[in-house]
């Protein structure tokens, strides 16, 4: 049996974080995720917002990590790729008993070490936010937009192409601590290794439980979400939040651009028992509607493409108000257990300063030497309505593909869904090209690409139709085959 | 940069661009450029291979693949080109297109260009169905291609919500194909399809059509597990207490078509928020000189006959237009849906002479009187024996220089009689 150095569970945004910043180093790290493509749990359904650090207390982790992270956005954003937009966000106030609110929030954020807070008067934001209406408002110039998904893919695909090992549809089903190791059982196998991090997210208790009592609950929050079409994108080109509730720990329901051009409504705020539960309910579409309106009066109605929801991980019921800090920490009674719990917002953002905290956590008992072939691969995809004519023109000469658009919504060609098939990851699902190369999220949600992409997975892949999955293992696409293919 | 000059470039190889193309050649262009993004000719017929196309045109019931297949016949004989595999990306003022292929990028300089881009399906989030996102979710069109095109089965369990036509014939093929139906949802008190169709495709195969329902849930983390469906009242809301869980693996959505517009909005050419496609005046015309529009990106049409008719009108004018023989003409009159009526096409008209009129009522009516009025001068009267939202109105009627250049717009009423 193999041992590895450092085992991660779970590559959410904090997992692959974490798996990138080992692989600087000599290890052999494996990353074990049940979902059949990295980011498959909250780190893909959340708001894209790199947080400042006005929301959380001082002096805690959670403002700690988020204001660092934040920090180190723009340089990874330059290295690896993703794309950031540094659009800043506005929380407004509707009236003067709010605005002593947002006052207090400056105040909170610039302890935090926030720079370029401004409280900004009703003139100063019609200016640059025609369609918003309130009293006042703080602006947070340091406030950005990410796509969830591609920054998690970015760590996590840079990792890979350092030699971490991430087994896809890998399911950490039981743990043991045997001698100085963790033996690691799951539905593909047993494993070992030296350090497990537990970066499980919503399941982190499950796997803490594997080894000892758990001194902590999970109480899971679901957050419902609208996307709206592009259309609508010029509806405003900041973000905008409203004073925060005062129950749940929340930061309330937001409107937000996303970094492709659409705009997002969200997230409602909802205790549940089941963590898996990612429904949309009527209630909530109406209610972030509703909401929306009170935002911006002119809010369309009939904009809706899309519609998903993330839980939050919460180590706080809402009886206990619904805040808790982050938890990160080796475990005392298992050695070598290290474990990142309650990573709620601004879990995005603090992502790469938690896992440069863990990096240091692990070098306690590892010994780490750089590795000395690191490499860095930009992810960026450069879409051709991006692209010069010349350049296009000089792509489709060197490879055609680049000249057959196969999502109309978002002219995505066939090149980039080649490109996007043929990660290092090797997930192959229709999420999975769809998180890489935006194919079939655009208005008609797939109508025209997922028989083109079908085909080239086909074709180009090998992939039987009967294997193709929309997302999880069984997610299963289709029924076979209604008569054998001829080959013509 | 490959550079195009050609007289008329139709968008879109469907039914309507190849009938207009071939009517554009036939009114005098030398020079017509069929361009679309798929790499089969005849846009959504290929895959419809029942028949019931062409019986009010040609007299006969052809299948899709034969009814497009006559038309790109006729069009290759006239020495019509080509483009396909092409998208066209952008769309300019100046009559000037920018497309691309795997050879490259294209500047194609026309002197008049048919729009012909066809209709993509509503989907989930058009209508806002709460639940579970799963796989097995797809709408109508999108299935029928798989079966049909592709050979391969999007399910086996089969729930449909719409009964529009596509709905219906996609009913009917799956049975075919040995799924089981479990039934075709309308939120509607009446089919939304043809009713020649709800006969030869549900009741032929007993497969129950459940009016005044909608689908209010949607189960399954991973697969589709079920769906829940409910009765609405008067105003499509459902009704508590009626909730019934239906197991199945797929739903299939067919809820109405939209006119794939996008590059007519690149350059503001001016949509009816009724139809959902351009403002056309009688000769088919956009908002933007030189740009004519046909087919279901101009208004989702009920059979391609007709639809075919229309478009070879519009393939004449913009051949007209090509050879500079247009009539510029600032006088107009506007033509506006009055009380019952959904919408009217042409929207405008700035010639006098006998003017086709396709119009749509607002609800199901078992006998009633058209009207169209220029203020309180009645233009034009007929009785209908019944009208249906599904069945599009035709009318020709003689429109004078008078009633252009009144003051008065022309409106179109429905009355009960
Ligand atoms: C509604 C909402 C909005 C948010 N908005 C923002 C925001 O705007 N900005 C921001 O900075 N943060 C935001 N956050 C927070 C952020 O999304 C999270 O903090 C972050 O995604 C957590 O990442 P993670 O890797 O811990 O969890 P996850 O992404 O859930 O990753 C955990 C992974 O572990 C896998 N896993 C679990 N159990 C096992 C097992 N037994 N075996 C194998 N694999 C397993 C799961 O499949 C999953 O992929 C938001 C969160 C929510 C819910
Ligand atoms: C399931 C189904 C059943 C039907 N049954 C019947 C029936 O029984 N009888 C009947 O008479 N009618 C029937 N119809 C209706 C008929 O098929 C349609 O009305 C007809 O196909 C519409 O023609 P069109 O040319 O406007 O659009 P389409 O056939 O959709 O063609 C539009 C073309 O434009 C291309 N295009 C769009 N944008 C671009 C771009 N930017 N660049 C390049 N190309 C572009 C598209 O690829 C497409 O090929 C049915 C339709 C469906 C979907």
């Amino acid at each position: 049996m193999k041992n590895f150095h450092v085992a991660i569970v779970g590559a959410g945004v904090i997992g692959s974080s974490i798996a990138w910043e080992l692989s600087k180093n000599d290890l052999d790290v494996v990353v074990f995720e049940k979902g059949s493509d990295v980011c498959s749990g909250t780190s893909k359904a959340n708001s894209g917002v790199v947080h400042s650090g006005i929301n959380s207390p001082v002096s805690s982790l959670k403002a700690r990590f988020c204001v660092e992270g934040n920090k180190m956005i723009k340089p990874l954003s330059d290295s690896l790729g993703f794309s950031l937009k540094m659009i800043g966000k506005f929380v407004i106030a509707k009236n003067e008993y709010e605005a002593k609110i947002i006052n207090n929030i400056k105040k909170i954020g610039q302890e935090n070490g926030v720079p370029d807070l401004e409280i900004v008067d009703e003139n100063e934001i019609k200016t640059k936010e025609p369609n918003i209406s309130c009293y006042q408002a703080l602006w947070v110039p340091t406030a950005g937009i990410i796509s969830p998904y591609e920054f998690t893919i970015a760590f996590a695909e840079n990792a890979a192409i350092n030699n971490v090992n991430f087994l896809l549809n890998t399911n950490v089903k039981d743990l043991k601590k045997k001698d100085n190791n963790f033996e690691i059982k799951t539905n593909r196998g047993v494993f070992q290794s030296n350090i497990l991090v537990n970066a499980a997210g919503l399941n982190c208790r499950e796997i803490v439980s594997y080894l000892e009592e758990p001194d902590f609950n999970i109480y899971p929050c679901r957050g419902e979400y609208l996307v709206l079409d592009k259309e609508y994108s010029d509806l405003l080109t900041s973000m905008i939040y409203p004073v925060p509730p005062k129950e749940l720990g929340v930061l309330g329901v937001h409107i937000t651009p996303t970094i492709e051009g659409n705009i997002l409504l969200g997230p409602s705020a909802e205790y549940i028992n089941d963590s898996e539960d990612k429904r949309s309910t009527k209630k909530m579409m109406k209610t972030l509607l509703k909401e929306a309106n009170e935002i911006i009066p002119i809010f369309p109605k009939k904009a809706v493409i899309s519609a998903y929801s993330g839980i939050r991980c919460k180590l706080a019921s809402p009886n206990e108000g619904g805040w808790a800090d982050y938890r990160i920490e080796e475990s005392k009674k298992t050695p070598g257990l290290i474990n990142l719990l309650g990573i709620e917002s601004p879990g995005l953002t603090a992502a790469p300063a938690i896992a440069k905290e863990v990096l240091r956590m692990i070098s306690k008992s590892l010994k780490m030497r750089p590795k000395l072939n690191f490499e860095t691969r930009n992810i960026r995809n450069i879409n051709i309505s991006e692209m010069s004519s010349k350049k296009k023109s000089d792509l489709i000469k060197k490879e055609n593909r680049w000249g057959r658009i196969v999502c109309r919504c978002e002219n995505i060609t066939e090149a980039e869904i080649h490109k996007a098939l043929n990660n290092p990851l090797k997930a192959q699902t229709l999420s999975a090209v769809k998180y890489r190369c935006r194919a079939g999220m655009g208005r008609c949600q797939g109508g025209f690409c997922t028989q083109h992409i079908v085909r080239i997975m086909e074709e180009d892949f090998n992939i039987n139709i009967n294997e193709m999955n929309l997302k999880s293992a069984n997610s299963k696409l289709f029924y076979g085959r209604t008569r054998e293919k001829k080959n013509d | 940069m490959i550079n195009l000059d050609i007289d008329v470039a139709v968008i879109g190889a469907g039914p309507a661009g190849l009938a207009a193309a071939i009517s554009a050649r036939e009114n005098g262009s030398k020079d017509v450029l069929v361009i679309d993004r798929n790499s089969w000719l005849g846009g959504i017929l290929p895959q419809c291979i029942h028949d019931g196309f062409g019986v009010e045109e040609l007299g006969t019931s052809l299948t899709g693949p034969e009814y497009s297949e006559m038309y790109i016949e006729n069009a290759q004989k006239l020495g019509i080109d080509f483009l396909a595999k092409t998208m066209v990306l952008e769309l300019k003022k100046n009559l000037e297109i920018i497309a691309i292929n795997n050879k490259g990028l294209y500047k194609i300089n026309a002197k008049s260009i048919v729009l012909a881009m066809g209709c993509r399906e509503k989907t989930r989030w058009n209508v806002m169905i709460p639940g579970d996102r799963p796989s097995g979710i797809y709408t109508a069109g999108v299935a029928q291609g798989f079966i049909n095109l592709y050979n391969i089965m999007v399910g086996k369990n089969v729930v449909i919500l719409g009964s529009g036509d596509v709905g219906l014939i996609v009913a009917r093929r799956l049975k075919f194909e040995g799924a089981n139906v479990l039934g075709v949802v309308e939120i509607l008190p009446y089919a939304g399809g043809l009713p020649r169709n709800v006969v030869q495709c549900l009741d032929d195969y007993d497969i129950p059509l459940y009016l005044n329902h909608t689908v209010t849930y949607i189960k399954g983390r991973e697969r589709l597990e079920s769906v829940t469906i409910s009765q609405v009242d008067e105003n499509k809301n459902p009704v508590s207490g009626t909730d019934k869980e239906i197991k199945c693996d797929t739903l299939l959505l067919s809820l109405g078509l939209i006119p794939e517009n996008e590059l007519s909005k690149q350059i503001d050419i001016e949509l009816d928020g009724l139809t959902g496609g351009p403002v056309v005046n009688q000769s088919f015309e956009t908002t933007v000189s030189g740009i004519f529009a046909c087919g279901n990106c101009l208004q989702v049409y009920d059979t391609v006959d007709i639809l075919s008719i229309g478009a070879k009108h519009a393939g004449k004018y913009a051949a007209k237009y090509a050879s500079g023989k247009n009539m510029i003409s600032n006088c107009f009159v506007n033509v506006i849906a009055g009380k019952e009526v959904r919408y009217v096409i042409p929207q405008m008209i700035s010639k006098p002479g006998k003017i086709l009129f396709n119009l749509r009522v607002e609800n199901p009516k078992n006998s009633a009187v058209l009207y169209i009025f220029s203020g309180d001068y009645e233009v034009f009267k007929k009785k209908l024996p019944w009208a249906y939202p599904s069945n599009m109105i035709e009318i020709e009627v003689n429109i004078t220089e008078d009633i252009i250049k009144s003051d008065n717009d022309l409106e179109v009423t429905i009355d009960d009689r």
